[in-house]
């Protein structure tokens, strides 16, 4: 994902001679690189000043330059969180927060260097976009939607090494959710990186229950699209939410919100981080098993008809 | 956004020296700018009066003596008052350019008004939203950049950001971020005045923490030019300006009195937010009282014999 974030910024950047980007410690890498050196002058590195970071790409913006404020996720959103809501959100600026690892990304490194709730956290905030690509390709489209938007926005991004989802998919649709697999009788919805999980858990309903599950990837998570899962929640009798997130703010708990006022007829399990922080030093897919995320964990629990939340009887 | 400040535009651009400022008419101006602020204190509650009339002179003199504008009358330099809660002097000197009208003003933190206690971008002359201490010089590096950028596309001169801070600003980290990094990324149009009024709420700044001073000091040792001066001295601000080292940042570091110009505010720390009752209000008045009160309009203290240069932004 970083790559393909470095690709499409430095593409965007030969459209659009008012990018910016702007860093706190972060080497540039990939097409980054290339960026610097082509236009030095519109590539910053504040050093280790997450306040700053934000408070000057929110200056840059005041006089009609589009920068990407760009480090760790957790760096880039929490340190400086006044700076994002009165400098970005509350005067309303084209600023693109990019935050990188986000999630349990960067999982020996420990809760310090987490976002488990980030998306409540940018969601919550007046004025606020918020995305969460799954895969490099959709990445390429956020950036590129997010070079053209007009105000604030939260750019969730993995790490490094994700595999592509969206090759058979529709195309990326910003506000709406996206198809990555046709089903019917189960589907799977899921953002970020984790959506491999979520098509993983789809193919494993399909192999030892012949239920075809589709998969979608919620890449717009504010403003959530209410109408497209409003008809998932109508249109598949089971319905699963996937997210490297804590529940609280995240989708699980705006889906379960939406099938209630829907009165929707589906079951609905909601699989999320736990509220807790968990002192587990192993790999990233470690950590997800120490929240109970993964598909030997997560099948067994979807694929017993009488678990799940049946909101309407 | 950029401010227009004036109804009446002039032949060209100003810039405005030490040599040309007019420190009488300043003087009066700021005297009707506090009788003015007093009257605003009758009727509304908690208007930090006395951090506003610390910071007045400063202010009258960035708008009067240092800012350019150009034929249009567009302003071409960019004021921000970091400490916020100082909003009513800005608003005073906003007013008596005609960039704010009396209405504005007379609904200031009134339900059918549109301005509140502290300046928010988006209303007239106000070039970024402040408030919360700490956060305008970050957005000033970023405005900086952007003016840079600019200038090297037009090949012309960056625009000069002026900023206010207070010295209870001093005291955030996001402060000392930003003056860390302005002399890294080579910014030289900058020019921060500290309104070195000796006062957080709680009480003084030198109790809190008498390592503070010499301020100055700790600019110089983090590569910024700084001067000490009378900040209630108009002549004394432009001429620290005229020294700046082009190639520098320039803190001046302005010696001003809490609640100056009435006496019985001066350097006591409950008029940081408390409105004067009508007796004290007389009394100020009687002290702020023009020694020609015939030759003067009561509201704008110009003096209509001898029109004034800053009479035309």
């Amino acid at each position: 994902m970083r790559d393909a974030f470095a690709r499409a910024f430095y593409d965007a950047s030969q459209l659009n001679s008012k990018l910016f980007m702007v860093v706190a410690d972060i080497s540039p890498a990939s097409k980054i690189a290339n960026f610097k050196t082509e236009c030095p002058s519109r590539f910053i590195d504040v050093g280790i000043a997450e306040q700053t970071l934000i408070g000057l790409s929110a200056g840059l913006a005041l006089r009609g330059f589009k920068p990407f404020a760009y480090t760790i996720a957790n760096f880039a959103i929490y340190r400086p969180f006044e700076q994002v809501r009165d400098d970005v959100c509350y005067q309303n600026l084209p600023v693109t927060i990019v935050g990188m690892g986000a999630g349990i990304a960067y999982s020996p490194l420990g809760a310090t260097h987490h976002t488990l709730e980030d998306v409540a956290v940018m969601s919550s905030i007046p004025n606020m976009t918020v995305l969460a690509p799954c895969d490099p390709a959709e990445t390429e489209a956020a950036v590129h939607f997010a070079a053209g938007h007009t105000g604030p926005l939260y750019l969730r991004l993995g790490k490094a090494g994700e595999p592509n989802l969206t090759a058979q998919a529709q195309p990326f649709e910003f506000g709406k959710i996206r198809q990555l697999r046709p089903g019917s009788g189960a589907c799977v919805l899921s953002y970020g990186p984790i959506t491999k999980m979520a098509c993983d858990l789809a193919d494993k309903l399909q192999a030892e229950r012949g239920i075809p599950a589709a998969v979608y990837s919620v890449h717009t998570l504010k403003p959530l699209d209410t109408t497209g899962i409003a008809a998932v929640l109508k249109q598949f009798p089971l319905v699963v939410t996937l997210e490297e997130h804590v529940e609280r703010g995240g989708l699980g708990a705006q889906v379960k919100q939406l099938a209630w006022e829907t009165a929707a007829p589906c079951r609905l399990h909601t699989f999320a981080l736990q509220d807790r922080f968990i002192h587990l030093y192993g790999s990233h897919q470690q950590l997800q098993q120490a929240h109970g995320l993964s598909v030997d964990q997560l099948y067994p629990q979807i694929s017993n008809p009488f678990q799940g939340t049946s909101l309407h009887g | 956004m950029q401010t227009t400040l004036a109804t009446t535009s002039v032949s060209d651009e100003i810039r405005f020296g030490a040599a040309a400022f007019d420190v009488s008419a300043a003087q009066r101006r700021c005297r009707a700018m506090r009788r003015r602020i007093l009257e605003l204190s009758q009727r509304l509650p908690a208007l930090h009066i006395a951090p506003a009339f610390s910071c007045l002179e400063i202010v009258d003199t960035i708008y009067h003596g240092l800012m350019r504008q150009a034929p249009d009358g567009r302003a071409l330099d960019t004021f921000i008052l970091s400490k916020g809660h100082g909003a009513l002097a800005q608003f005073a000197v906003l007013e008596q350019l005609g960039v704010m009208s009396r209405a504005d003003l007379d609904t200031c933190c009134h339900p059918d008004g549109h301005l509140g206690g502290h300046p928010d971008y988006g209303s007239p002359g106000i070039e970024a939203s402040t408030g919360s201490l700490g956060h305008g010089l970050p957005m000033a590096l970023g405005i900086c950049l952007a003016e840079s950028e600019r200038s090297r596309a037009a090949s012309g001169q960056a625009a000069t950001v002026y900023v206010v801070t207070s010295d209870g600003e001093l005291m955030e980290g996001s402060t000392w971020e930003a003056v860390l990094l302005a002399p890294t990324l080579k910014i030289h149009n900058l020019v921060v005045f500290v309104d070195l009024n000796g006062y957080i709420s709680g009480g003084k700044t030198s109790v809190y923490h008498p390592n503070l001073y010499p301020v100055a000091d700790k600019f110089r040792a983090f590569g910024w030019q700084a001067i000490d001066c009378d900040g209630h001295d108009q002549t004394s601000l432009t001429k620290a300006v005229d020294s700046k080292d082009p190639l520098r940042p320039l803190a001046v570091v302005a010696k001003t009195v809490k609640g100056q110009g009435v006496s019985y505010m001066q350097d006591k720390p409950m008029w940081h937010y408390r409105s004067p009752n009508p007796s004290e209000y007389q009394q100020a008045l009687e002290e702020l009282a023009e020694p020609d009160s015939n030759a003067l309009d009561p509201n704008t203290g110009r003096s209509s014999a001898s029109p004034e240069r800053g009479s035309q932004i």
